[in-house]
């Protein structure tokens, strides 16, 4: 090769770069084998706490879930997860027609008309949903309702700053406001008057943008149901691993006349010469590949590979599946939360409001109650206090499918000895 | 070849997945839930018995390529051979089973991991701290930015411009403005590296930042680099760095070395870790002292071999992603790197220098290079020629490739190249194949001289021809102005659009 070329060694390549920027070296021990590799990695694996997925009561955002054999069966396909992003539609039809399903899937979930591509997670998907309401009302200020997760408001607040916009707490939107964001339900599980406040949010001439529980929606009303503009929220409970939070996947759908500012790759179909059906990447002209600083989001690489996981989830639970997984959750998470409430000193945190598989209690010594938990195995309530002061000694429970009435026992026997 | 949509494939009649019940006693929704709560009808999600799941996708997998197959040349993007350890590595119950809200104490393997990490993409690039936590590049991009933008801030001074070269990536202009910054675009000079004379002009009190890559988008070395970096913090400006292209120099060079302040990864390109079909990647941002208390909170730090997240970081620029970033990834590439080692890093750069020159000289009797070599670890070459004088553009080479089992090479990019085709062979690739494509890139350019129409009707062994965007853009418009039913989007049922 270096004959072809006409040098003698690759260091003649390089003259190109100063002398005085030649390393000797990298400052990293040698490489090794394949079994030294693994043997090291599994040492750092071996170092971590993983509880078992029945004793596992902690969600906040990132929820054990049955995941179907199906799921990782076809994610670990090389021709899916060694892909390249599908610019050249003729040799990425797999890949384009996975995520038009995965389009189609999110948005009969919602009931929104049109869902994107992917996004990284929750966090950033309320984010750019933030950017679309302020782009599309030409307002600056987003109203954050009730408890939405804690680090999906950070990440706004970082993404609102560079781009000039301002995230206040409440529910009373005004003419400055650009969206109305509530979550249903929230982080603390509490369901919100989702329809009072998209016709607050339209009154005032903002957007209603709606964070959602994917599997929940098999339950509650759809935002596009109540009529909300954008709906955003994090896709980790349709097959995904916890993974100590990523990748997963957020996802974002709206309404059609929000479309064209909607962040992030969208598919569509398309017909050859022949008239064969294909699928392309559509409406690229919004991105940031063609209109660089004039882009409303400079998103390129998305989570495909997760949405992927997630459509072949939703296909193979079907409707009266998600719908079965959702109801054990409300019911196990109902029954633990009597059982919880009727321990001595404990009570739910807000008793007069509605919640679907995740609940807040108040407890006595709460950090104790979750090691107590821990040394038994479980992964007990997430202390709620660490984000908002006034919570303090509120311990949030979830339960779903995996948490079966046996492991409920355990959590109570638990709690009592 | 096509395959139905999965919505198509649906069957009523397909028995649900059995699941476990809730064997307990509890209300159903419907008994505590007000009705206006509840979904008033079902999602229309298909029904398909696991055996036809599993059908459908594997006859979608069929119609991908991907790297697990062939050789993708694409330019800029890195697509090296996805080492499979990797994936074990990643699925380790003691990975992919952790709990992000656990407590501190039962992660410090996982915490060790993302501090080795960090401590080794700080010797590849040469910086003080790395943040794990941006997604993909155009968010590493972006955080570096909003840390540099505080940087000033904290300095009370008010930068408001971002320069970015012709040659830059689209990610670069689009994250500064929507860091706040305005975009001024620097001029490439006839040798294809950037105007020193008009930087010079650009430079000034208002300038935050030079977002640069090295070697540039043309796939050559900024050879005045030190002198740009002197320009650029003479006037208190940063010197950001966009990784697209670290597979040039591991070993070789470093950027913080070069006088940069702020370096983005990404570790789907570099670190082998796969590409997804678009994602997920993961896109750390490396930064010199001067901007670490700008760091996106928690960093993980590490005492006498205890390992913590520290939220109290006051001048952090926040939260930029949930939790702790694309965790799996992480693994991924640290899997990689402790099986590469510093020397084999070192190799793989030299490597892909080594094979980018091969390929460039055995195709340079066919295309036209703008540029004089050496190159780094990819060059451009140009259809303009065979454009006006066949009429055959970089677009019909591109799908011509693809008839010839192998991928396209990145097109029309970067922009100050006329009927660009960017190719990066990566150390991954054998001579063979090098040798093959460029035999390929011949026959091509043979056939776009004699019989160019041919060329036109390109791709015919894919399973579809070329689609027409064209056609399903205007039918998009039609829908979006409400002129029309079809979403293309999305599927919908015919009875629904009819």
């Amino acid at each position: 090769m270096l004959e072809t070329i006409g040098v003698r060694s690759i260091d003649d390549l390089l003259v190109d770069i100063p002398q005085s920027l030649r390393l000797e070296s990298l400052q990293l021990p040698d490489g090794l084998s394949e079994f030294e590799t693994i043997a090291q990695v599994k040492a750092l694996a071996d170092r971590n706490r993983v509880y078992a997925d029945r004793l596992t009561f902690r969600g906040g955002g990132v929820y054990r879930r049955f995941i179907p054999a199906a799921v990782a069966a076809v994610t670990s396909k090389p021709e899916f997860y060694t892909a390249y992003t599908p610019y050249q539609a003729e040799a990425s039809q797999g890949t384009l027609q996975a995520i038009f399903e995965y389009q189609t899937l999110i948005a009969e979930l919602t009931a929104m008309d049109i869902s994107n591509a992917s996004l990284y997670d929750g966090a950033t998907a309320v984010a750019e949903a933030a950017m679309m309401a302020y782009v599309h009302t030409g307002r600056n200020e987003v109203l954050v309702a009730g408890y939405v997760h804690p680090e999906y408001v950070q990440v706004l607040r970082a993404f609102g700053e560079g781009r000039g916009i301002k995230v206040r707490r409440g529910d009373q939107p005004n003419k400055k406001t650009a969206a109305v964001i509530f979550q249903q339900p929230d982080f603390l599980g509490l369901l919100v008057d989702a329809p009072a406040l998209t016709r607050a949010a339209h009154d005032a001439g903002a957007l209603a943008i709606a964070c959602v529980d994917p599997i929940n929606l098999a339950i509650l009303a759809p935002p596009g149901e109540y009529g909300a503009d954008i709906a955003v929220g994090e896709g980790q409970q349709l097959g995904l691993a916890p993974s100590l939070g990523g990748p997963h996947v957020g996802f974002i759908a709206c309404r059609r006349d929000l479309v064209r500012k909607l962040p992030g790759r969208l598919v569509g179909t398309a017909h050859d010469a022949e008239g064969r059906r294909g699928f392309v990447l559509a409406l690229a002209a919004r991105e940031q590949h063609i209109r660089r600083e004039k882009a409303t989001s400079n998103i390129c690489t998305n989570h495909s590979l997760c949405a992927l996981a997630a459509a072949v989830y939703l296909t193979y639970m079907g409707p009266e599946g998600l719908r079965h997984v959702a109801d054990v959750g409300f019911k196990r998470a109902h029954n633990l939360a009597e059982r919880l409430a009727d321990m001595p000193g404990w009570e739910l945190a807000f008793p007069e409001r509605q919640f679907v598989n995740e609940f807040a209690v108040r407890v006595p010594r709460s950090s104790s109650v979750v090691k107590k938990l821990a040394r038994k195995g479980i992964l007990g309530g997430l202390d709620v206090s660490r984000w908002f002061r006034e919570l303090r000694g509120v311990l949030t429970f979830t339960c779903t499918e995996v948490n079966d009435a046996k492991a409920l026992d355990q959590l109570v026997e638990a709690l009592a000895s | 070849m096509t395959e139905p949509l999965s919505f198509e494939l649906s069957r009523p009649a397909v028995t649900p997945p059995r699941l476990p019940d809730a064997d307990l006693p509890g209300p159903a929704p419907a008994d505590v839930l007000p009705p206006e709560m509840l979904r008033s009808r079902p999602p229309d999600l298909p029904r398909l018995s696991e055996p036809e799941i599993m059908r459908h996708y594997s006859r979608l997998a069929s119609l991908n390529y991907s790297i697990s197959e062939n050789f993708y040349p694409l330019g800029s993007c890195t697509m090296k051979y996805n080492p499979v350890l990797n994936e074990q590595a990643a699925a380790l119950p003691g990975f992919a089973g952790l709990h992000p809200y656990q407590d501190e104490d039962t992660i410090q393997g996982a915490l060790e991991l993302m501090w080795r990490l960090e401590r080794a993409l700080c010797a590849v690039v040469g910086v003080e701290r790395v943040t794990l936590q941006p997604a993909a590049g155009a968010h590493g991009e972006w955080t570096a930015l909003r840390m540099i933008a505080a940087y000033h801030d904290s300095r009370q001074e008010n930068r408001t411009e971002v320069l970015v070269p012709d040659s830059a990536h689209g990610t670069n202009p689009a994250s500064a403005a929507l860091s706040g910054f305005k975009v001024v675009e620097v001029k490439s000079g006839s040798d294809g590296r950037i105007s020193l004379a008009d930087l010079e002009s650009k430079l000034s009190r208002q300038t935050a930042a030079l977002m640069l890559t090295n070697p540039n988008t043309l796939g050559l070395f900024e050879r005045e680099i030190l002198d740009i970096a002197e320009m650029v913090h003479a006037t208190g400006a940063m010197l950001y760095y966009d990784g697209a292209n670290l597979n040039a120099f591991m070993g070789i060079c470093r950027p913080g070395d070069m006088g940069f302040d702020a370096v983005h990864m990404n570790l789907h390109k570099t670190f082998t870790t796969p590409h997804g079909g678009g994602g997920p990647g993961a896109g750390p941002v490396g930064v010199k002292a001067e901007l670490v208390p700008f760091l996106p909170a928690p960093t993980v730090e590490r005492q006498n071999g205890h390992l913590t997240l520290d939220y109290k970081r006051p001048q952090s620029i926040g939260r930029v992603r949930s939790f702790y970033g694309n965790f799996g990834m992480l693994v991924r590439a640290y899997t990689y790197i402790l099986a590469m080692g510093g020397d084999g890093l070192s190799q793989a750069s030299r490597d892909a220098v080594l094979s980018a020159n091969y390929l460039r000289n055995l195709v340079e009797a066919d295309l036209e290079m703008p540029h004089k070599g050496p190159c780094m670890h990819e060059f451009v070459a140009s259809a303009h020629n065979l454009t006006s004088a066949n009429g055959v553009r970089a677009l019909d080479i591109a799908k011509a490739l693809l008839d010839r089992q192998f991928y396209a090479p990145t097109v029309y990019f970067p922009l100050v190249v006329p009927e660009a085709i960017m190719v990066e062979p990566t150390e991954t690739e054998s001579k063979a194949t090098l040798d093959s494509f460029a035999a390929a890139i011949k026959e091509i350019v043979a056939q776009a001289k004699t019989d160019p129409e041919v060329l036109h009707a390109e791709p015919r062994s894919t399973p579809v021809g070329r689609l027409d965007e064209v056609a399903a853009a205007r039918k998009i418009n039609a829908y979006l102005v409400g002129q029309a039913e079809d979403p293309i989007l999305r599927w919908k049922a015919p009875s629904d659009t009819a």
